[in-house]
C-alpha cells in the first residue's frame, strides 16, 4: 500500500523514541560493557613502522607469562585466496580484509595488526605484547597518493597490476584501479564554451571519528558454535567476513548487535572480530577486546585523502557546455576507495552534455580506508562546487542562478548512465531562494557561500518481523543496527499501519540467528528498505487480524474493515458486532490460528536519490587565521521526514561533520610514516563551543517507491559543507582555498601570499 | 600486585571496593564496581563520555585513579535519576532528540547536571564552552544545546517558547 497522499496520524509526529531512556540513565548496553564468565582480554601487538618485511616473531616469552592464555599471529589464520566480497559497503577482496585483520609477511603502515594476546587482565595483555619479539626488515614507504602514483615509489604489492587499462601493465604499481566516465564529447564541448574555469584541489584523509572504539566479546565453544557480541553497522556482515575469514560454517556463528556508538561507515569491515574468535579458540575461554583511540586512528577508517583537477566549460549565458575532473583517491594499504561514487557524484547535480571523469584507486602505507557517510562524494564535490563557485564569479552571474540554470531534472541523463528519476534538486534550490539566511544582507566582514551535493542512497535486503503478543501489545524486529534513531522511524511506520500509537510499538534489533538476512546499515538505506519490509510485515498482520475478525463474527473479510487499531464491520450490511482491538483479537489467537506475526524479507528498489544545499556565513580572524560559522543552514529534500527530529539530527550532524572535514581534521604523519595526532587532542573534531546553530530545513518531495514517501537522509548532509565554506572564505577574504583543511595556518599563509 | 582498600560514596551509597593502583577511576567504575554507563572513548580526558561528579566538580573518570576516590562523594549518570523518575536533564534530552547513537550522553547529561549545579542560568555560549570538553560526533550539538538551554530555564521555573 502507499500512504503518500494519506492523513497521517504517526509518521511525521516526534515521539520519544523506544531506546532513549536507556540511553539517557546508562542502561544501554555497548559492546564494551558485557562481560563473560571466565572473560579474558585480548589486545593487539600493532606494527610502528609504515612498511616493512616481517623477518620473524618470536612468541615464546609471551606465552610463558603467568596470567597469557593465548598468543597468535599470522600463523593462526588461514591462507584466503583473492575474491571480491560484495559483503559490506563499497568494494573489498576477502584476501586484503584477512591481511588487513592479520599481517602475514609484510606489515603495511603503522598500527597494522600482526600478533595478538588474551590475557586474564588488561595489564598481563600488555605485558605480554612487550614480550613479543619481532625481527622487522623497515621498506621504503609512501604516504601521499601522488607520490605513491610516482614512478619509483615503493610498491605495496608486488602483485597489484593496474586494472581498467589496456595492455595489461607489464609491472606492478600501487595504482589497483582506473575508472572512466564519458558523456557526449567532452572535447566539442570546450571549443563550444565562451567561458573556461579550472582548479586543482586536495583533500585530506578524515577519520569517522565515532565516540566508541570498536569492541567485541567472542566465545568459541568446544562445539564449534561461535557466539560474538560486537559494536557494527552489520551484523549480517559480521557472520560473512568472520566464516570466510576463518573457515567456519555460518550456522556456527551467531552474532548480537550491541548498541553502536556511533559508525558513519566506519564500522562496516571486521578488524578485531576474527582476532578474538581465534583467540577464543586457542585459549578455550571467552575473549573481550577494544580498541584503544590510537588504535581507532592507526588502525580503522579513515576516508580517503584525494588530489583532483577540475575542468569546467559554460557559455557567456552560464550554460555548462563540458565538464572534466580527474581524480586521485588515497585506498589506505589496500585497493579499495570511494573512488566509483567520487567518479560518479561529483557533477551529478548538473545537466551536462558532455563530461569525461578519470578516477585512480591508489594504495600507500596508511591504513585502509572505510567508509564515511556518502563515501566518496564530499571528496569530489568539495573540488566541483568550488569550482562552480569560480565559474560565477567569472561570469558575473549569482551563485544560486547558476546552479538553478544547469540543475539536473527528473529526466537527465547522468554521466554514469541512469537517468535521474522522482528528483527533488530543483525544490531544494527553490527553498534556498526563499530562505531568510540567503535573503538576508551580508553582515560587515562576513562571507557567503552556497554548495550542493548529491547521494544516490540504496535500497537492498531487508528483513522485519510484527508481532502482536499476547496481550495486544506490539514487537516489531529488524536485522538493522539502529544508528542514528532507526529504531524509533521503523516503529512508527508499523503503528501507522496497525493504527496504534507509537509508544504501542517496541522496536529491537534481532541478532544473526532471530531474523532474515538483512543487509548492513550504510547507503541511508534502512529506514527506506528495513522500513518498506516492517511496512509490509505490519500490512500482512492487519489481514491476518481482519481475517480474525471475520472468523470471529463469521462474516466474509471483505465485510471488516481496520481502523484506528481496530477491526469494524464494514457498514450495516456486514452485520453488527462491537469492534475488536488488538487486545481482543489477541485473547482469540489461539481459537483463530495461533500466534499472530508477520516476517516480510524484501529487496528493496527505488531509493530515491537525495539532494542538499548549504547556506554558510563564516568570518576570518585575519590575525589568527582562524575561520568562525556564523550562521549554517542545511537545506535537503528528503522525501518524507519519518521523525521529522531525527531528520534533523542526521543533516545537523551531518553539517558539523563536514565542517570539522573542511577547518580542522586531517592526519599528520612524519618522515617516517608515522601518525603524529592519533588522539582527539591533536586531531580536532569539531566541539560544542566550535559550532553555530545548525538549522535544518526539511524539503518534502516525496519518493513514490516508498509507502511512506521516504528518502535516505542520512549521507547527503556531509557532501555539501567543504565547498560551502570555502566559497564562503572566498566571499569573505577573496582567497580561494583549495586545499583542506582550511586550517589557521594554511588561512594565514594564503593571506600572507596574498599580500 | 597488592591491592588497595577505597572507601567511597557512588550515587549516595557507600561503597568499598579493591583496586590495584594504575586502575583508572573508569576502569574501577566499569569493570570491579559494574557501572558500565560511564564510557570510554578515548582514555586521555578529550572526550568527556566518563565524565562523572567527583565532590561536586566535574571530572574525566579516565584521568583520576581509583584511589584517588578514598572517602570522596561521586555521582554517575547512574545516579542523575530519582528512581524510577528521570532528571528534568534526561527527560529534556529525549524530548529534544538531543541523542543519537547515546555513547557520548551520559557523558553530556552528567557534565550538564555539574554545569547548572554551578551556573543555573549559562548564556548559550557559556554553555557551549562548558559542554566543549564532552565531544558527540552524531548531533552537530544544535539539539544538545537547545535542551541544555531549556531545562535549564525549565529549573529556574521560567518557561521559554
Amino acid at each position: 500500500m502507499n500512504y503518500i497522499d494519506s492523513s497521517l496520524k504517526v509518521v511525521g509526529t516526534r515521539p520519544i523514541r523506544p531506546d532513549g531512556v536507556d540511553k539517557v540513565t546508562g542502561r544501554a548496553v555497548f559492546a564494551a560493557d558485557t562481560r563473560a564468565s571466565g572473560m579474558l582480554w585480548g589486545k593487539v601487538l600493532r606494527s610502528p613502522h609504515a612498511h616493512a618485511r616481517i623477518v620473524s616473531i618470536d612468541t615464546t616469552k609471551a606465552a610463558a607469562l603467568k596470567g597469557v592464555f593465548a598468543v597468535v599471529s599470522g600463523v593462526d589464520f588461514p591462507e584466503i585466496a583473492s575474491e571480491e566480497a560484495f559483503v559490506g559497503e563499497g568494494p573489498m577482496n576477502f584476501r586484503d580484509l584477512s591481511l588487513n585483520c592479520m599481517a602475514r609477511d609484510k606489515v603495511l603502515y603503522e598500527g597494522h595488526a600482526l600478533a595478538a594476546v588474551a590475557a586474564s587482565t588488561q595489564a598481563i595483555a600488555d605485558e605480554a605484547l612487550a614480550l613479543i619479539e619481532v625481527t622487522y626488515e623497515v621498506l621504503p614507504h609512501v604516504i601521499d597518493v601522488e607520490d605513491a602514483m610516482a614512478p619509483g615509489a615503493p610498491v605495496l604489492h608486488a602483485d597489484m597490476f593496474t586494472s581498467g587499462v589496456s595492455p595489461k601493465p607489464e609491472k606492478p604499481s600501487n595504482i589497483a584501479k582506473v575508472v572512466t566516465f564519458k558523456k557526449g564529447d567532452v572535447e566539442a564541448g570546450f571549443k563550444e564554451a565562451d567561458v573556461i574555469v579550472e582548479g586543482s584541489y586536495t583533500t585530506q584523509p578524515v577519520h569517522q571519528a565515532y565516540i566508541e572504539p570498536h569492541a567485541c566479546l567472542a566465545s568459541y565453544a568446544p562445539d564449534g558454535q561461535v557466539q560474538i557480541h560486537t559494536s557494527t553497522q552489520g551484523h549480517f556482515m559480521v557472520r560473512a567476513y568472520t566464516a570466510k575469514l576463518l573457515g567456519i560454517s555460518m550456522s556456527n556463528i551467531r552474532v548480537n548487535p550491541a548498541e553502536i556508538g556511533g559508525g558513519f561507515g566506519g564500522k562496516t569491515l571486521v578488524y578485531l572480530e576474527p582476532v578474538a574468535v581465534t583467540l577464543s579458540r586457542k585459549s578455550g575461554r571467552s575473549v573481550k577486546m577494544q580498541m584503544t583511540r590510537e588504535d581507532v586512528f592507526r588502525a580503522s577508517g579513515p576516508t580517503s585523502g584525494a588530489a583532483m583537477t577540475v575542468k569546467i566549460g559554460a557559455k557567456k549565458d552560464g550554460t555548462i557546455v563540458a565538464a572534466q575532473q580527474v581524480l586521485k583517491f588515497q585506498a589506505g594499504a589496500f585497493p579499495g576507495s570511494p573512488i566509483g561514487p567520487g567518479c560518479m557524484c561529483g557533477f551529478a547535480m548538473y545537466d551536462l552534455p558532455n563530461v569525461d571523469v578519470v578516477g585512480y584507486d591508489v594504495v600507500s602505507n596508511r591504513p585502509k580506508v572505510a567508509a564515511y557517510r556518502a563515501p566518496g562524494a564530499p571528496i569530489t564535490s568539495f573540488a566541483v562546487e568550488s569550482l562552480m563557485d569560480e565559474l560565477a564569479i567569472k561570469l558575473g552571474i549569482d551563485a544560486l542562478t547558476l546552479r538553478e540554470m544547469n540543475a539536473a531534472k527528473n529526466g537527465t541523463k547522468t554521466h554514469y548512465g541512469p537517468v535521474h528519476q522522482n528528483i527533488g534538486f530543483t525544490a531544494v534550490l527553490d527553498a534556498v531562494k526563499s530562505h531568510p539566511h540567503w535573503k538576508s544582507p551580508l553582515k560587515e566582514g562576513h562571507g557567503r557561500g552556497l554548495a550542493t551535493g548529491f547521494w544516490f542512497n540504496i535500497g537492498g535486503e531487508s528483513s522485519a518481523q510484527v508481532h502482536v503478543n499476547e496481550d495486544g501489545t506490539v514487537t516489531a524486529a529488524t536485522g538493522s543496527p539502529d544508528i542514528g534513531g532507526s529504531r524509533a522511524s521503523i516503529g512508527m511506520m508499523v503503528a501507522e499501519v496497525l493504527g496504534v500509537p507509537a509508544t504501542a510499538v517496541r522496536t529491537i534489533v534481532a541478532d544473526t540467528a532471530s531474523i532474515g538476512f538483512t543487509f548492513l546499515t550504510g547507503g541511508s538505506r534502512v529506514t527506506f528498505a528495513t522500513g518498506m519490509a516492517a511496512t509490509q510485515a505490519a500490512e500482512k498482520v492487519v489481514e491476518d487480524l481482519k481475517r480474525r475478525a471475520a472468523q470471529t463474527w463469521d462474516i466474509p473479510v471483505e465485510a471488516v474493515e481496520w481502523k484506528d487499531g481496530m477491526a469494524y464491520p464494514a457498514g450495516s450490511n456486514a452485520g453488527a458486532f462491537e469492534p475488536l482491538d488488538l487486545a481482543a483479537l489477541a485473547l482469540k489467537a489461539g481459537r483463530t490460528g495461533g500466534p499472530i506475526l508477520a516476517e516480510v524479507s524484501v529487496n528493496a528498489q527505488g531509493a530515491g536519490p537525495g539532494f542538499g544545499a548549504h547556506i554558510c556565513d563564516v568570518s576570518v580572524d585575519k590575525e589568527t587565521g582562524h575561520v568562525k560559522i556564523e550562521r549554517y543552514t542545511a537545506i535537503q529534500d528528503v522525501g518524507k521526514a519519518i521523525h521529522p527530529s531525527y531528520v534533523e539530527g542526521q543533516i545537523q550532524g551531518g553539517a558539523a561533520q563536514g565542517i570539522g572535514w573542511a577547518l580542522s581534521e586531517e592526519y599528520i604523519y612524519n618522515t617516517k610514516g608515522q601518525m603524529e595526532n592519533a588522539g582527539f587532542l591533536d586531531y580536532r573534531v569539531p566541539v560544542a563551543s566550535d559550532m553555530p546553530m545548525i538549522e535544518a530545513v526539511l524539503v518534502e518531495v516525496p519518493n513514490p517507491r516508498h509507502p511512506f514517501g521516504a528518502r535516505g537522509v542520512g549521507e547527503v548532509p556531509i557532501i555539501p559543507p567543504m565547498a560551502a565554506i570555502a566559497n564562503a572564505i572566498r566571499s569573505a577574504t577573496g582567497l580561494r582555498m583549495p586545499d583542506l583543511p582550511m586550517s589557521p595556518p594554511k588561512i594565514r599563509a594564503a593571506l600572507d601570499a596574498a599580500g | 600486585m597488592a591491592k588497595t582498600y577505597v572507601s567511597a560514596t557512588i550515587n549516595g551509597e557507600s561503597a568499598e571496593f579493591l583496586c590495584e593502583t594504575q586502575q583508572t577511576l573508569l576502569d574501577v567504575l566499569r569493570d570491579v564496581i559494574g557501572l558500565t554507563g560511564s564510557k570510554e572513548g578515548c582514555g586521555s580526558g578529550d572526550c568527556g563520555a566518563c565524565s562523572v561528579i567527583v565532590d561536586d566538580r566535574l571530572v574525566c573518570s579516565c584521568l583520576m585513579l581509583g584511589v584517588e576516590a578514598e572517602g570522596k562523594s561521586i555521582t554517575t549518570i547512574e545516579g542523575i535519576a530519582n528512581g524510577d523518575t528521570l532528571h528534568p536533564i534526561q527527560q529534556k534530552f529525549l524530548e529534544y532528540a538531543a541523542l543519537q547513537c547515546g555513547f557520548c550522553t551520559p557523558g553530556l547529561i552528567v557534565a550538564t547536571k555539574a554545569l547548572l549545579d554551578e551556573n543555573p542560568n549559562p548564556t548559550e555560549t557559556e554553555a557551549r564552552y562548558w559542554l566543549a570538553g564532552n565531544l558527540c560526533r552524531c548531533t552537530g550539538y544544535d539539539k544538545v544545546i537547545r535542551a541544555v538551554m531549556d531545562v535549564a530555564a525549565d529549573m529556574r521555573g521560567e518557561t521559554v517558547a
